[in-house]
């Protein structure tokens, strides 16, 4: 059985809840464990980096210090939080000094960072480690004739970390064609939904929402699959403001792709943080109930 | 004698100490505007901007609105022909105009920046209800209403906690923070 480190990050525990309840689910019927970081703090967003560089990257090497203590591979569901600690750790490779300054602050907390942890996006161990044919080897209910949008966003690409390919990459819609769905086409798959302008630029941010939603409508895309809560929150909880700003009707639920994964695996949608949405994936739910009750399984 | 460096070299060496960061080698190619999701809503597009730096135009540049714009998409940095940077510029001006305090009147990002830290600073977790103040009140009375109204709805659904979370060891933690920036200016 195979174990991570898990930072869930502040946004999981409540506003995302359902990303937390089905990354959880999702990975204890594939036989991965994934143990909850131990006191973490929050991995600074963007925020930090806009005020003091070094104070964000203390904070994060204290999570990396800790994750270290506990394994070998540190796992975070949200892309800001994957992207900060990432790139904390390979600035702090680079620069011994820097790393020195910070393990002397981190001594105050009884912890020392030495690098020796591998920081991943809770996609990949889906993507990667488990891989589209495993999974699809598990699937019990295919989700046959649902449409997903498969976005991707910004920080799970970007910046660039190896030879990866940023421009056209393909592994979320094959994650999502290996559990029976079928990806659309959806050209502004990598483009940003916003993020936190919708606090501080607000009208550049339901431009960008607006667009999003406009390209999935366009494909007939059923549903949204996201793999970020701030992308979720700016798609779904602000899609009725982008409708009375832009005078559009859109209608398109916005899940997160481990509740995808989840149905597919046959667990119950309540386990899966559904019911915790504004507009119900119900095309979702009604795909694998058909099924279910064609095979009389009662659901739930 | 020592020169004062210019602002081009000053942007350009405003991030990760360990490395700079090539703006002098811009082409002015516009690959950046061009990628940019936000640039029509910003009062001078990243390739402008970048101009403008190595021209050493400060004033103008500090008083635009553009890193503050600046969603952190990294998708101009990915595509630039000349290796730069170009989001973490924007973080370094964001940067550089906090300490400074001289940035664009009436701009929401560097309050709800601030008021960020802080509540990292204080419990170690963020909490959505405390930074709302930052900005509920700038965008008009619909907006007000809307906002009230999904926060109303996210409450209804467990999707915001009542109480702030905070870290186990705050102690050693605000030590931690101290160590690291020793007059922060937290109590």
């Amino acid at each position: 059985m195979k174990e991570y480190v898990y930072f869930p990050g502040c946004s999981l525990e409540k506003i995302a809840l359902s990303y937390h309840l089905s990354a959880l689910e999702t990975t204890k019927k594939l036989g991965i464990t994934l143990k909850e970081l131990e006191d973490w703090n929050c991995c600074g967003a963007t925020a930090y980096f806009h005020v003091d560089e070094l104070l964000a990257y203390t904070l994060v090497a204290r999570n990396l210090a800790m994750a270290e203590r506990m394994g070998s591979e540190v796992v975070a569901p949200c892309s800001a939080c994957y992207k900060n600690m990432y790139f904390t750790k390979q600035h702090l490779a680079e620069d011994p000094d820097l790393t020195e300054h910070i393990n002397d602050a981190l001594q105050e907390d009884n912890l020392n960072y030495s690098g020796s942890v591998t920081v991943k996006h809770l996609i990949e161990v889906f993507s990667n480690d488990i891989g589209p044919e495993e999974l699809k080897s598990k699937v019990a209910y295919p989700l046959s004739g649902l449409r997903v949008a498969s976005y991707y966003g910004c920080q799970i690409l970007r910046p660039k970390k190896d030879h990866e390919d940023v421009e056209q990459p393909h592994f979320f819609e094959d994650l999502m064609a290996s559990i029976g769905a079928t990806p659309v086409d959806f050209p502004l798959k990598l483009t940003c939904c916003g993020g936190s302008l919708l606090i501080s630029s607000r009208p550049a941010a339901y431009s960008m929402i607006h667009n999003l939603l406009y390209d999935a409508q366009r494909a007939e895309a059923d549903v949204i699959v996201t793999a970020c809560p701030l992308c979720q929150v700016n798609l779904e909880c602000y899609q009725q403001q982008v409708n009375q700003e832009y005078g559009t009707q859109f209608h398109i639920p916005v899940v997160y792709f481990t509740q995808l994964i989840g149905l597919s695996l046959g667990i119950p949608p309540k386990k899966l943080g559904f019911g915790k949405e504004f507009l119900s994936p119900k095309k979702a739910i009604d795909a694998i109930k058909n099924i279910k009750n064609q095979e009389e399984v009662i659901t739930q | 004698m020592a020169s004062k460096p210019s602002f081009s070299s000053e942007v350009a060496n405003l991030l990760h100490a360990a490395e700079g960061n090539p703006l002098q080698t811009c082409i002015q190619c516009g690959t950046c505007s061009g990628s940019c999701p936000v640039a029509k809503y910003m009062d001078q597009t990243p390739r402008r901007i970048i101009g403008m730096i190595n021209a050493g135009m400060k004033d103008d540049v500090l008083k635009t609105n553009t890193f503050w714009y600046c969603a952190s998409c990294y998708q101009c940095t990915v595509r630039c022909p000349s290796g730069i940077d170009i989001a973490e510029a924007m973080y370094a001006l964001k940067r550089y105009t906090m300490w400074k305090n001289q940035y664009k009147e009436g701009l929401i990002g560097p309050t709800f920046s601030e008021t960020f830290v802080k509540t990292i600073v204080r419990s170690g977790r963020s909490y959505e209800p405390l930074l709302a103040p930052t900005y509920i009140f700038s965008y008009g009375i619909r907006e007000f209403f809307n906002e009230a109204l999904n926060a109303t709805n996210l409450m209804l659904k467990g999707r915001i906690p009542i109480l702030p979370p905070r870290i186990k060891r705050l102690e050693n933690f605000r030590r931690m923070i101290a160590h690291i920036i020793p007059i922060g200016g937290v109590e």
